[in-house]
């Protein structure tokens, strides 16, 4: 800075007065007439809003998968075909395993979308990775309510 | 740790890192799940011989870990929930952590004997 920089002389002034008003400073993020119609919508706030709500209904339906599966009735031995031919004879514990499934899912890729976005750097990268991810959520998601609605306990 | 990063260490820090790595480990473990799951429309026998291997002393000793990091992370997921929004969350998230890893304990050890007991049975007979 050169020595003879001095403040500009206005510090003792009023410069602004009611007919000689300050110029607006708009709060940050403000949405206003220049913002753009089309931004990116509230897509993010949704998917944190449902990674909350999914995950307090996956409490109940994980643990409790969890406690049936491997806690009641001699834990995991007792699990095999017939087992599960038991279960699914009941609409209650079909409709139990398929939003357990759906939800679980995609809470899980919607978790990894995230995760991807936060350590893919390359913009390619970052793509296929998510390509990746939303192929394999398809085809898991599809195959498992494939079968549980198609499973026949007289397959043989 | 690239910079301007949010976190720096402590509880806050670790339970997420421990909640990323716990998310991740699950999800995984679905998708595996679904497919062995599936095998009940290839034939009964497919079927119970997979489950055959879910059944065996160290297969038992990784559902004690499903089990460890599923328990973490739906009790941690509910202290976010709370942090996020009761209005009192994030002045308590500590004290919520430590309640979540005391839940987390006693039911670690109330888990022991139903997942692992058949496993010690194998091992060592009965
Ligand atoms: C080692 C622990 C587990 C065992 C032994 C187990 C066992 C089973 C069994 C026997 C079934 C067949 C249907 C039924 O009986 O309900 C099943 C289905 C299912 N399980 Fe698990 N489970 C375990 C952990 C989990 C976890 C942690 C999740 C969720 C994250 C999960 C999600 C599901 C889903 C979504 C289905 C339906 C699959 C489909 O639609 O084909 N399971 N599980
Ligand atoms: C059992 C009940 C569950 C609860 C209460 C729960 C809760 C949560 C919450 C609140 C978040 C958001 C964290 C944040 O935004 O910082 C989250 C993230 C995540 N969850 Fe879950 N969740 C549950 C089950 C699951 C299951 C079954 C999976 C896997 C299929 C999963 C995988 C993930 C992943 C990958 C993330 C992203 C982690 C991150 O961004 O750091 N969660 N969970």
């Amino acid at each position: 800075m050169s020595a003879d920089t001095t403040a500009a002389k206005t510090d003792d002034v009023t410069l602004y007065d009611v007919d000689n008003p300050a110029p607006v400073i708009e709060a940050p993020r403000k949405r206003t007439k220049k913002t753009p119609k089309a931004t990116r919508g509230n897509f993010e706030m949704y998917g944190w809003l449902f990674m909350r709500l999914s995950g307090i209904v996956l409490v109940v339906l994980v643990l409790g998968h969890l406690l049936i599966q491997l806690v009641l009735d001699g834990g995991v031995s007792k699990i095999g075909f017939a087992f599960v031919a038991g279960r699914w004879a009941s609409p209650w514990w079909q409709a139990w395993d398929l939003v357990m499934l759906w939800l679980a899912m995609l809470h899980g890729a919607n978790g990894l979308r995230t995760i991807i976005n936060d350590y893919a750097e390359r913009d390619n990268t970052r793509f296929w990775l998510k390509m990746l991810l939303y192929t394999a959520t398809v085809f898991t998601v599809l195959l498992g309510t494939l079968v549980i609605f198609t499973f026949d306990p007289n397959i043989r | 740790m690239p910079a301007g990063t949010l976190y720096r260490g402590r509880e806050g820090m670790w339970s997420w890192v421990a909640h990323r790595v716990t998310g991740v480990l699950i999800f995984f473990f679905l998708f595996v799940h679904v497919l062995d799951t599936a095998l009940v429309r290839v034939s009964p026998e497919a079927y119970d011989e997979v489950v055959a291997t879910y059944k065996t002393p160290l297969v038992a000793l990784l559902e004690y870990g499903l089990v460890a990091a599923i328990l973490f992370h739906a009790l941690n997921g509910l202290r976010v929930v709370a942090v996020d929004f009761w209005s009192k969350g994030a002045r308590y998230q500590k004290q919520m952590l430590w309640t979540v890893m005391a839940v987390w304990f006693v039911l670690m050890v109330g888990a022991l004997y139903p997942v692992l007991g058949h496993a010690v049975r194998e091992v060592f007979g009965s």
